[in-house]
């Protein structure tokens, strides 16, 4: 790698790179630079301008002003052809790729190289030759919507490569990902970078920086402030740059002193939107000033189980009770005004109305009652004190309480919803994935957030894929594994060799 | 027995040829994700340009050609609004079926010579007529598909054409994505919005010519509404043939068929009232498009593209 790098010409270099959007500097005169073989991690909070940056490079924004150089020549990238053209791929946080349409057909829309009347065989044979030389285990008459998420990601990687990409852009791709798959992912981008080809990967992960990148560029606030080589810096001088102040790696908190009884789950059956059972007889309860950890890889009840709490889904047989009251199958609406709080994990679908301003995203729940509404009448004034001190007290980033809240970062669109559901909650807060996507500021704050609720006395249940997070966070984990409870430990006397054994369906009683 | 099958075989696939242009032209510009409702006007515009353009001028050709353009005028009316104005496309379309409609009855009045009180009702034109295809007209039944004027043998062209093209190319595969996903197609290098326009006037342009074969052909001649809201019936049938081109056949003849034999019931002479045959194409439609979609549903196959009716712009959430 030393010898590559020495090569003189950069593959790719961004000379005062300035991006101004209405309101915002979101890319401040950065410079960067790449060489063949080379992996570069762009850090920095949400909001700093990193996906931004990756865009111009992408061809869907425009600088306001700088320089694009490829291979020592200036370009110009009007559009995503134009990037493609000049070798530059990218994978997007959301997947480019048309659902109802097949991997091969994915991997040549929009090429003009394709002849009109499209061969497809020819288009699989090739597929196939790339997924086995990267082991990719791609099937090139697969539909889209029919696979896992990973899956999607080595055919968007795929389409890349067959298109002759030579730098690689990443957007956040192990958020989504098992620990598995992101490792399987580390090998596939090692392969592509020992064969000259170049990563730029984004990432708040600060082990992943670590292992994967060969340079470090720290973003903040739209500047660049650092660049660093990684093998000569630690994750804790990274998060000291990229935040500007140190971070807490080990959550402190005071131990749990838990009340009575919140919520009470009795051995609920629930369907999948299949018809499938995807809830077999799940029992435990909460506590007031308990936080209980669902651990578990995704797809194995989590959600259904949040969606039974919430009323968002029905249950089949089974009891839920919440202080003490029977609220199995009661309309959300009932569930809400029992003081119970909700963070959806798709937090853009289920959290937030994007085309409604960030003040009346916080009013969402409290709209109802006074001071909000008076006689049935919406009184914007109050909403909008009450969100300015929300906005102040969740430090959310927005312009101004009016601005909607679609144009928000994944970070302050989380912040908007956790300041509404912690404002509103009274008895529990159901919380999937708060901290998913998010960097390293944020999820510090969401998860302080998490542990200040247990200490006013509300019992929480976290559901999260992250184990490190449920064990510094929760005083209880329950392992989740194909609809049923796997066991429940302790968080302080658990381990990630235990857990991984439980979520891979193994109960607990056998452990021992 | 055979002669009254063959006969109203013949009259369906005439009564069902306006239909499947319409239901062609709306099927492309859906599938790029533009809804236009403005079908039942662009049809009677189409239908009173080529009138009066071959009243006056003989010739059927530049009937087609005039007809042709005043589509490509409204449909660009239509994508403009939808696309670049990022209109309600409901509003849009709906707005140009009302000043179509409006603008076709009032040419229909005004266009006219002097002689017929500058009236185009109850002239006679040069018409397409049929024309027997030799030997394959003579086969039992199947004959009645090879005696046809030259705008339903086209019809026969362009259903494979339409789905070939939609399917089996690199820019069917490209309009495709734009309807599913204009997100994707834009990152993918498709100009999301030169696809949506051109596909949006090509559909208006077959929309109206739909029309064109109404006036030089099945009626022929020109009336108010002529049409008959056929081009509501076409919006059922998109859905009907699940936007893909070769089934856009079925649904055409389904109404065309109907209304074939509810002519030739009434010509028996049947005491079952007039209005209630006129009424049946409509109500038989609306009864198979809901069963339709009813099974389909169940069987999680509903095909309407993901982005229709959403307007497009880069880099919202």
């Amino acid at each position: 790698m030393e010898n590559v790098q020495k090569e003189s010409v950069p593959i790719l270099e961004m000379l005062g790179i300035t991006i101004r959007f209405p309101g915002v500097l979101a890319n401040d005169n950065v410079d960067l630079e790449l060489f063949p073989g080379e992996v570069l991690a762009l850090l920095g909070e949400n909001g700093a301008g990193k996906s931004t940056l990756m865009n111009v490079l992408a061809g869907l924004y425009r600088a306001d002003s700088g320089r694009i150089l490829i291979k020592g020549k200036e370009v110009e990238i009007n559009s995503p052809k134009d990037a493609m053209a000049l070798g530059i791929g990218m994978v997007h946080q959301n997947f480019k790729l048309v659902e109802t349409m097949t991997v091969a057909e994915n991997v040549i829309l929009g090429l003009d190289s394709e002849d009109f009347i499209l061969d497809l065989k020819k288009v699989g044979n090739r597929i196939r030759e790339i997924s086995d030389h990267y082991n990719l285990k791609v099937d090139p008459g697969a539909m889209i919507w029919q696979m896992s998420v990973g899956e999607q990601q080595r055919v968007e990687i795929l389409k890349l490569i067959y298109r002759g990409a030579e730098v690689l852009i990443l957007d956040e791709p192990t958020a989504v990902l098992t620990p598995q798959e992101a490792k399987d992912l580390n090998r596939i981008v090692k392969q592509m970078t020992s064969e000259g080809k170049s990563a730029i990967f984004i990432t708040h992960k600060m082990d992943e920086v670590m292992e994967f990148s060969d340079w470090v560029r720290v973003l903040q606030k739209g500047r660049l402030v650092s660049v660093v080589k990684t093998k000569d810096t630690s994750p804790k001088d990274l998060s000291r740059m990229m935040v500007g102040r140190e971070v807490l790696f080990r959550i402190e908190k005071e131990p749990s002193v838990p009340g009575e009884v919140v919520l009470k789950v009795e051995n609920v059956v629930a369907m999948n939107d299949k018809g499938l059972k995807a809830l077999k007889g799940i029992s435990f309860s909460i506590r007031k000033g308990e936080i209980l950890g669902i651990a578990g890889v995704a797809g194995n009840g989590q959600r259904e189980l949040t969606e039974v709490i919430t009323g968002l889904h029905k249950v089949v047989s089974g009891k839920i009770i919440i202080e003490n009251t029977d609220m199995t199958n009661k309309s959300p609406l009932e569930i809400i005004k029992s003081g119970v709080s909700h963070i959806p994990s798709d937090r853009v679908a289920m959290g937030i109305v994007g085309d409604m301003s960030v003040a009346n995203n916080l009013a969402m729940k409290e709209y109802r009652k006074e001071p909000l509404t008076k006689y049935g009448i919406l009184h914007p004034k109050r909403i909008f004190t009450m969100a300015k001190k929300m906005i102040t007290a969740f430090m959310i980033a927005t312009p101004s309480p009016l601005t909607n809240v679609k144009f928000l970062s994944g970070g302050n669109i989380q912040k908007t919803i956790l300041a509404r559901e912690i404002g509103a909650c009274s008895s529990l807060l159901v919380a999937a994935y708060p901290a998913r996507g998010l960097d390293v500021g944020a999820t510090e704050s969401v998860r302080n957030e998490m542990i200040a609720e247990r200490d006013n006395g509300r019992a929480v249940l976290l559901v999260s894929e992250d184990l490190d997070e449920l064990m510094s966070v929760s005083d209880r984990i329950a392992v989740m594994n194909g609809g049923h409870i796997m066991g429940i430990v302790d968080a302080d006397k658990s381990d990630i060799a235990g857990l991984g054994m439980m979520m891979a369906g193994v109960p607990l009683e056998e452990l021992k | 027995m055979i002669a009254l099958i063959t006969s109203i075989l013949a009259i369906t696939l005439r009564a069902g040829t306006s239909l499947i242009y319409a239901t062609i032209g709306e099927i492309y510009t859906e599938r790029s994700g533009i809804l236009n409702l403005g079908l039942e006007g662009m049809m009677l515009m189409g239908a009173v340009s080529a009138f009066a353009t071959v009243y006056y001028t003989g010739s059927l050709g530049l009937a087609l050609i005039v007809s042709m353009l005043t589509g490509i005028v409204l449909s660009s009316l239509h994508a403009f609004l939808s696309i670049t104005m990022r209109a309600n496309q409901v509003v849009s379309g709906l707005s140009i079926t009302l000043f179509g409609t409006g603008l076709a009855s009032f040419l229909g009045q005004r266009l006219g010579p002097a002689s017929n009180g500058h009236y185009l009702i109850g002239l006679i034109g040069e018409k397409f007529t049929p024309f027997a295809i030799p030997g394959l007209s003579k086969i039992p039944v199947i004959g009645a598909v090879f005696s046809q004027d030259i705008l339903t043998y086209i019809v026969y062209l362009i259903i494979p054409v339409a789905w070939f093209y939609m399917y089996k190319t690199k820019n069917g595969l490209n309009l495709r994505a734009v309807g599913e996903s204009p997100q994707t197609a834009d990152a993918m290098g498709i100009n999301v919005y030169r696809t949506r326009y051109i596909y949006t006037i090509v559909g208006g342009t077959l929309v109206a010519l739909g029309g064109a074969h109404l006036s030089l052909s099945y009626a022929p001649g020109w009336t108010d509404n002529i049409t008959g809201g056929r081009g509501w019936i076409v919006i059922a049938l998109v859905i009907f043939s699940m936007w893909n081109p070769s089934r856009a056949i079925w649904g055409a003849l389904l109404f065309g068929g109907i209304n074939a034999i509810q002519f030739r019931l009434q010509a028996t002479g049947t005491t079952i009232s007039a209005p209630f045959l006129n009424m049946l194409p409509y109500i038989v439609t609306i009864v198979v498009l809901v069963l339709m979609t009813w099974f389909e549903t169940l069987n999680k196959k509903v095909g309407a593209p993901a982005a229709l009716a959403v307007p497009y712009m880069r880099g919202e959430k």
